[in-house]
């Protein structure tokens, strides 16, 4: 028997061919800044009740935030750029939630996952925090009490998008 | 129910001022609050309640009196029976009552717990503070006066306020607390039925 490999010659003009557009890339600044934040956004996972079971699957293989460069959670909030409040921020947890955010670096957005840390969902108690925007500036809100992990996919793929409209390059220069 | 009933009679005897107490299932009994050390010894030593299941608080509301009282639970892992001990406190506005957690080391957390929702002071207690709610918070939120949307209060992190302004604010209530009212059908009963047309910063509209 003749194994005969039949092969293809490589295409070697797919990509980017320095050949022909010599050693420049020309984009705009925000396009290449916002691809870059966009593709390889590290989540602080703020778990703090029954949503960060969802979180984990998120990041599990079946849902998969990988695919969306968000799998890397970090819980050191000086290494990540987004943090997700999954679940109900009382009180006494949200000085710490704040503090936590303050230590994150800049530029850095906050996902508010399901109904407790959007508004203090079924808690309208003396003990529970009415939402986590009355402490941080919130991105993206996600309802659902948990959210299905399609719903935070959604919303990471929404919060890329408005990372998208940013105008990066002019905050980038502003002091 | 021999077990239980030859605990009873063997407590009256041993402590005259043991009354009984009201109860659906378990043996229970009043005891005045200077004997519930002694009686609860009693229990664990020589009835064979080893196990102390729950240590908690009644407030029977403001204006009663005696206002508190607190509730021992306890379990016999040998004969599997339990039996309630309870005691009011004396006092009404500074409501005390011995810790039990020399007896048993379990009763140090629950203590802390009665201590931080009804601001019982547990005396003997090696270290109490507050467990759920956090140092330095003013009120006890299982009080009768206290109302479940809470009262208005710092946070416990004065950065944070200041950086955030926020606050400890009352819950807004819309209508509730979500709960449906017994009886009738469900959509007069539901929370959804009743006026939510206004909020904590819209008041309420008046019916007139």
């Amino acid at each position: 028997m003749i194994l005969r490999a039949t092969m293809v010659s490589p295409n070697t003009e797919l990509a980017f061919d320095s050949k022909i557009e010599g050693d420049v890339v020309v984009s705009r600044l925000d396009a290449v800044i916002n691809w870059i934040r966009t593709n390889s956004m590290w989540p602080m996972p703020m778990g703090l009740a029954c949503c960060a079971i969802e979180l984990m699957a998120v990041a599990a293989a079946r849902f998969d935030i990988a695919r969306f460069g968000a799998e890397v959670m970090r819980f050191s909030p000086r290494q990540s750029d987004c943090m997700i409040v999954s679940g109900t921020v009382t009180y006494k947890m949200a000085p710490q939630v704040r503090r936590l955010y303050d230590q994150m670096p800049a530029p850095k957005w906050v996902i508010a996952m399901g109904a407790c840390a959007s508004t203090g969902g079924m808690y309208r108690s003396y003990a529970v925090l009415q939402g986590v925007d009355r402490i941080l500036p919130v991105d993206v809100y996600v309802s659902g009490c948990p959210p299905r992990p399609e719903a935070l996919l959604d919303a990471l793929i929404k919060l890329q998008e408005k990372i998208r409209r940013e105008p990066a390059a002019k905050r980038l220069f502003r002091a | 129910m021999t077990a239980t009933a030859d605990v009873a009679t063997a407590l009256r005897e041993k402590f005259p001022q043991v009354t009984g107490r009201e109860s659906l299932d378990w043996p229970a009994c009043n005891v005045p609050s200077g004997q519930a050390l002694a009686v609860l010894q009693f229990l664990r030593d020589e009835a064979a309640f080893d196990l102390l299941a729950d240590l908690t608080a009644i407030d029977s509301g403001v204006g009663t009196a005696p206002r508190f009282t607190v509730v021992w639970h306890l379990l016999s892992t040998t004969r599997h029976t339990y039996v309630r001990v309870a005691a009011t406190c004396a006092d009404d506005a500074k409501p005390a009552m011995p810790s039990a957690s020399g007896l048993w080391p379990g009763a140090n957390w629950h203590e802390r717990e009665a201590y931080d929702m009804f601001g019982i002071e547990f005396t003997g207690h090696p270290d109490l503070r507050r467990i759920l709610m956090w140092d330095g918070y003013p009120y006890f939120p299982l009080r009768k006066d206290f109302p479940l949307a809470g009262l208005d209060t710092a946070l416990a992190d004065a950065e944070v306020a200041a950086e955030t302004g926020a606050g400890v604010k009352p819950a807004p209530y819309m209508g509730g607390p979500f709960v449906a009212a017994p009886g009738g059908p469900l959509d007069e009963a539901e929370p959804r039925a009743r006026d939510e047309s206004w909020t904590e910063q819209q008041e309420k509209p008046n019916d007139a």
